[in-house]
């Protein structure tokens, strides 16, 4: 701690990923955090027996934000942010580094988790499976997604802004008319009710009972556990590794040639960057990524129709990078998760806010000046779940946040949730200086 | 004294414009080479003919014997080709030291899977090819900006930046479009010193279009000038002054 903190004697350390002692803190914190995530740590997953903590007004009863640790909803919504981590990445691959902007993300997705089912899931009278271990449908299902990136990107190298956003809109619409031919069926299943994914357990080869089951209940290393904290487990390992992926290659040679031709395509050529083979390297770099998280989604949902990969899928992804901070890796996992829990914890704040409202003193006068319960109430939050017009119910707040935020994002933050957080930090590094 | 780069007899026509009319010339290895011309006499269409980003139509390219017609921008900057551009093209939103690595990467191998991985090869790679681009930063003075992005250094600063990109590509010659353009008095001295370091310390043949004729006159070896995609002398300093060609496509031809 008491050493000089920019001091750096070596290019290894200057190149390190955390190079300073309190990123790596912050990282062994939060990682630590994450892992202790789905199990029931007291103080903060809800009321709370320490007298001291009790006496706090909010606190004491479990603050809403932190009730999620050990609830098995939030366990499952934490999940899906961390498999739309690992998509996010590989779009800001294509579209943060690359500079390409697709809108056919959804599709590489899709294209992922079903080529997952083809290899893992189990075959029916009507679809096609074959039963394989993890060990290959994950991966496969990456491959998969990156060799239909590769024989699509050809055609998309050759465009740029604009025009490749509406040609891979397009791959949007043709995959999930391809899944709704008598062909693609055998792959994705009815178009209404969907098929089944293979399920996460890690099999040595088809054998009966799995090496380590992660869909069933049962004890890891003594502790008894729900599938929901060991699915929990095991999507927070992939997108670990996925982290590290992503940031690796942004600090070595394909990640400054991808940056290159985003910055000047031109002037890269000249530099020797092949603009060609570095544009497909991105696309199917992005594929792979997409299809793991295609492909583990579909695991984690269990059971989901061809159309689910459409257009809003991929625009949510579009919206992460821009909330999250193109280009950058921590922006984009910030945005993940942001644009993931946003809805959760609105919904869950109103739950929250109209327990509130029951009691008496200060919270409760304002929680039901914000809520409208009542006929005759005129808070902007309803807790009716079926409204009129007026007041909004959660969903319709959801959906005016999340469109508030991204034009807020584009007008007043263009760097995103990465450029608040540079800020707020320079801010502290400078304390009390203002300059 | 052997000849590196051979331009002969190369025309450039984008549709009914002469961009470059049957224009030759040679660099020799060790050589500092000067093109110069009014605006539009094609110097940077020269360039980029060199650089293969425009295709002449007639005429041959030769680098060290072997003719560059046809070859990819990348391959020909692989070969050993490297440039500097007049309105700067530097990567904006990478910092300094990202934008000399990027020079690197021809001389770098690591793929995509290597480098997810930092694993092995890729790993000593770039801390070897991080080593060469501090020697480049040590070399042009710019220590202090390193980890700045380059959209926020001032302009000199910039074309010092593309200056060293250029460098890290390891070239056997080197293209430098305006290189001093729009600079004041002293920060052109302080490009022309680097220059001459580069042609005594690193010993690299270079080609500089350039319209400061103090700093041309200076420095060049040999200067060719260029009037309206034609060439129109071509010697040392000292002829091309004489040349009443030149003097009257400068001054009008009552000077010459």
């Amino acid at each position: 701690m008491f050493r000089r903190p920019n001091l750096y004697t070596s290019y290894q350390a200057e190149t390190q990923v955390l190079p300073t002692f309190t990123k790596k803190v912050i990282a062994i914190f939060a990682i630590v955090a994450l892992f202790l995530m789905p199990f029931d740590v007291p103080i903060i997953s809800g009321p709370t027996e320490l007298p001291i903590l009790r006496s706090i007004p909010l606190i004491g009863d479990g603050l809403p934000f932190f009730r999620f640790l050990g609830d098995a909803a939030w366990l499952r919504y934490m999940s899906d942010a961390m498999i739309v981590v690992v998509a996010a990445l590989g779009l800001n691959i294509l579209t943060g580094m690359a500079g390409q902007v697709s809108l056919g993300h959804a599709f590489f997705l899709g294209v992922g988790a079903y080529t997952g089912a083809f290899l893992g899931g189990h075959a029916t009278d009507s679809v096609y499976g074959h039963g394989l271990p993890m060990w290959i449908w994950l991966p496969g299902a990456g491959v998969g997604a990156a060799l239909v990136g590769i024989i699509v990107s050809p055609v998309a190298v050759r465009l740029r802004g604009l025009y490749l956003a509406i040609v891979t809109l397009g791959l949007v619409f043709l995959g999930i008319h391809m899944g709704n031919t008598d062909w693609g069926r055998k792959f994705a299943g009815d178009p209404s009710l969907g098929r089944s994914f293979p399920e996460m357990d890690l099999r040595v080869w088809k054998e009966e009972t799995p090496l380590v089951s992660i869909s069933e209940k049962g004890s890891w290393f003594g502790v008894e556990m729900s599938s929901n904290q060991k699915e929990f487990l095991f999507v927070a390992a992939v997108m670990l590794v996925f982290i590290f992926f992503a940031v690796n290659i942004k600090r070595t040679r394909t990640g400054r040639a991808l940056q290159a031709i985003r910055d000047r395509d031109i002037a890269a050529e000249v530099m020797g960057v092949a603009e060609f083979k570095y544009k497909l390297v991105a696309f199917a770099t992005s594929s792979f990524f997409a299809g793991v998280a295609g492909a583990l989604y579909a695991s984690h949902i269990g059971k989901m129709p061809a159309a689910q990969f459409n257009l809003i899928l991929s625009i949510e992804f579009i919206a992460i990078l821009l909330i999250g901070g193109a280009g950058t890796v921590a922006g984009t996992i910030m945005g993940s998760f942001f644009v993931i829990l946003l809805p959760e914890l609105v919904k869950d704040f109103s739950d929250w806010l109209s327990e509130r409202a029951e009691g008496e003193g200060i919270v409760a006068s304002v929680s039901e000046v914000i809520l409208s319960g009542n006929q005759g109430d005129f808070g902007p939050i309803s807790t009716a779940t079926q409204t009129p017009n007026y007041p909004l119910n959660v969903f319709d707040l959801n959906l005016v946040l999340y469109g508030v935020l991204i034009i807020v994002f584009l007008i007043f933050e263009p760097l995103g949730l990465y450029g608040i957080w540079i800020k707020v930090r320079n801010y502290w590094k400078r304390w009390p200086f203002s300059y | 004294m052997s000849t590196l780069l051979e331009v002969e007899n190369i025309t450039l026509r984008f549709g009914g414009v002469t961009a470059i009319n049957d224009v030759s010339f040679s660099v020799e290895d060790h050589e500092l080479f000067a093109i110069i011309g009014p605006n539009g006499a094609g110097k940077t269409s020269i360039f980029n003919t060199i650089s293969q980003v425009y295709r002449p139509q007639e005429g041959d390219i030769r680098f060290e014997g072997s003719s560059i017609m046809g070859t990819r921008p990348d391959h020909v900057a692989e070969m050993g080709i490297a440039r500097t551009f007049q309105n700067i093209e530097l990567f904006p939103q990478m910092t300094v030291i990202d934008n000399l690595l990027t020079g690197r990467h021809i001389r770098m191998k690591g793929s995509v899977f290597s480098g997810a991985l930092w694993w092995g090869k890729a790993k000593r790679e770039e801390m070897e090819n991080r080593r060469k681009v501090e020697d480049i930063i040590d070399f042009l003075e710019i220590e202090q900006w390193r980890k700045y992005p380059v959209a926020l250094l001032p302009y000199g600063i910039q074309k010092r930046v593309e200056l060293g990109r250029a460098l890290a590509m390891d070239p056997k010659i080197l293209l430098l479009d305006e290189p001093v353009a729009g600079m004041n008095l002293e920060e052109t001295e302080d490009m022309a010193r680097f220059i001459l370091d580069i042609k005594r310390e690193l010993d690299i043949a270079m080609v500089m279009v350039e319209h400061d004729m103090g700093l041309v006159m200076d420095i060049a070896d040999r200067v060719m000038v260029l009037d309206f995609g034609q060439r129109i002398a071509l010697g040392t300093p000292d002829e091309v002054q004489k040349n009443p060609d030149v003097i009257a496509a400068y001054l009008g031809s009552e000077f010459a």
